[in-house]
């Protein structure tokens, strides 16, 4: 799978330079680390270029690292699969806390729409343009993120459970 | 379809509440349907009935104790979770599992999946009014429980294997329990075939119903039996095969119209082809080892606990959930009882992931169900519920 990171290594240097800011094969995976204004641009043109052609997106999702620099706390990943090649990469995008904004990717593939919102509801990305950008998983009154990593396991909103004697 | 009627504007809707717990629906899901009559003219889903938050829980337990929430994914076919969880920490540990432990992985996958689609298939016969093959089919799925208990123990929430191959070598027991299985299954199957394949009534009831076609499927990420029902020839098994899959011959059924009766015969198609597979799987079963040699992960015998240092020292850390991960990002997909089933696992070199994410079939394609319903019948849209194979636990994680 080495040869399909140089393919698509190649072809984004070319069309958007600069863009780029990493190529590494994870495993089996070859993954790319975009930059984030451009990364909605780069995915439509993933999808869109007949060489390349990877028009399944096969799952997305958050991550928080509160161990990285405040500009790289949260990121994206977006896994495409192009099946008649067999081709699987992986994009990903790192953001601050102060800017989750990310513009939705719903009108490049339809099931973009729930994963989006599940990503809202656990991380509290915002997917500027998406239709119905509401809680899916947890209830609407949920007033936090909760798998932001500074949250405990147990639902942070309960007011009947006293933790003197046992920690959460 | 309803949307083009010329009245459409002097029409009194009257909005249905289906579910969440409504005994057609075969689970905890809420749809808020706009009627007209009996037309459905608009459909709001409401999921996360039973969100159990599956995905920081695994944020907060070792490795060996995340089996368990995989179980409760899609617990109509949970050994098949099992396995998928198993090989994908497996891959981040860069782990050999000997033939006979990826051929015995095979067997019990194989056996989860007729388990699944025998539910599907005679779910959707039982929601056409056919009662009598889904307590006929039952049987065979009880003996797949059976040899399920044989081999682990427990029988819908499994936790079957182990990091590193089985548990335990399948017992005679288990092997005559598959044996009587292999003897009597097809029999069973194809009478229930001729009940229903081919049955006026049934067909009339899924043929252009709950339709979906091709790119509809892919742009809304459709796997599995739904996605081939739609004709696409998309399958875990053969793209990106796993535990031995290239070893054997199977054919992958494709549909052409995407309606609820192709969807139905994939999934019986399907049956056919797995059963063929453990044929193969029982003949060519390797002999060796069934587990790997991993004493980091894997518990070692009872006895050596008790007279090795090593061995004392390997055992405590693994029940203390004290071992430690090497850094890593991962993927790894298998093909469930409802298609593309992803484990995306980052490891920061911890004792629990970093971050897991389960990629469920069932939530993906769901979301598509909404537009296929609108125009139909509510007797359709119960019955395309049916042949999507939507399983709550899975849907909501």
């Amino acid at each position: 799978m080495s040869e399909l990171l140089e393919i698509v290594r190649e072809k984004l240097q070319n069309k958007f330079e600069g863009a780029l800011l990493n190529a590494e094969m994870q495993y089996d995976y070859p993954v790319f680390t975009l930059e984030k204004s451009n990364t909605k641009v780069i995915l439509q043109f993933l999808k869109e270029d007949p060489d390349l052609n990877f028009h399944f997106l096969t799952t997305m999702c958050g991550l928080h690292h509160p161990e990285n620099a405040p500009e790289q706390e949260f990121a994206l990943m977006y896994q495409l699969h192009n099946m008649p090649k067999n081709w699987r990469i992986r994009i990903k995008t790192y953001m601050s806390k102060q800017d989750l904004d990310m513009p939705t990717v719903t009108d490049i593939w339809k099931t973009a729409g729930w994963m989006e919102r599940q990503e809202f509801d656990f991380f509290g990305f915002n997917f500027v343009g998406h239709s119905n950008l509401t809680r899916i998983l947890n209830m609407d009154e949920m007033n936090y993120h909760p798998m932001r990593k500074e949250y405990p396991l147990e639902d942070a909103m309960r007011e009947d459970k006293d933790d003197k004697m046992f920690g959460r | 379809m309803a949307t083009n009627r010329a009245s459409y504007d002097e029409t009194q809707y009257s909005t249905l509440n289906l579910g969440p717990t409504h005994p057609a629906t075969h689970g905890i899901f809420q749809n808020v349907l706009t009627m007209d009559g009996e037309i459905i003219v608009d459909a709001v889903s409401t999921v996360g009935y039973i969100h159990r938050a599956f995905e920081k829980l695994a944020e907060h337990r070792p490795y060996n104790q995340i089996t368990t929430i995989t179980d409760r994914l899609n617990y109509c076919s949970a050994p098949i979770n099992n396995m998928g969880w198993h090989m994908t920490v497996e891959k981040l540990i860069g782990a050999e599992i000997p033939k006979r432990a990826q051929y015995m992985r095979v067997i019990i996958m194989e056996l989860s999946r007729i388990a699944d689609h025998i539910v599907c298939d005679t779910v959707i016969a039982v929601d056409t009014g056919a009662m009598t093959g889904f307590l006929h089919m039952m049987q065979y799925r009880e003996a797949i429980y059976e040899i399920f208990e044989e081999i682990c123990g427990a029988r819908l929430t499994t936790n079957i294997g182990r990091i590193g191959g089985l548990e335990r070598d399948f017992s005679p027991k288990a092997w005559d329990k598959i044996n009587v299985f292999m003897r009597e299954f097809p029999k069973a199957l194809t009478e229930f075939q001729k009940l229903v394949d081919r049955n006026r009534i049934f067909m009339d009831r899924t043929i252009n119903v709950g339709p979906i076609s091709q790119e509809m499927a892919l742009d809304y990420g459709f796997t599995g039996p739904n996605l081939r029902a739609a004709g696409v020839d998309y399958d875990v098994r053969v793209a990106s095969p796993y535990s031995s899959y290239e070893d054997f011959q199977f054919d992958i059924p494709v549909g052409t119209n995407g309606d609820t009766y192709d969807r139905y015969m994939v999934r019986m198609e399907e049956m056919w082809q797995s059963y063929g597979i453990i044929q193969q799987a029982i003949k060519n079963m390797p002999d060796g080892s069934f587990h790997a040699d991993l004493p980091e992960f894997y518990l070692p015998p009872k006895q050596d606990v008790y007279s090795k240092m090593e061995a004392l020292i390997y055992h405590f850390k693994i029940v203390m959930g004290e071992t430690e991960i090497p850094k890593g990002e991962v993927y790894h997909a298998v093909e469930g009882g409802n298609g593309e089933l992803g484990f995306y696992l980052v490891s920061d070199g911890g004792r629990q992931p970093f971050r897991l994410h389960f990629r469920r079939p069932c939530f993906i394609y769901y979301q598509a169900y909404t537009e296929m319903i609108k125009g139909g019948l509510l007797s359709d849209a119960i019955l395309t519920m049916s042949s999507m194979n939507v399983i709550a636990g899975e849907l909501d994680a």
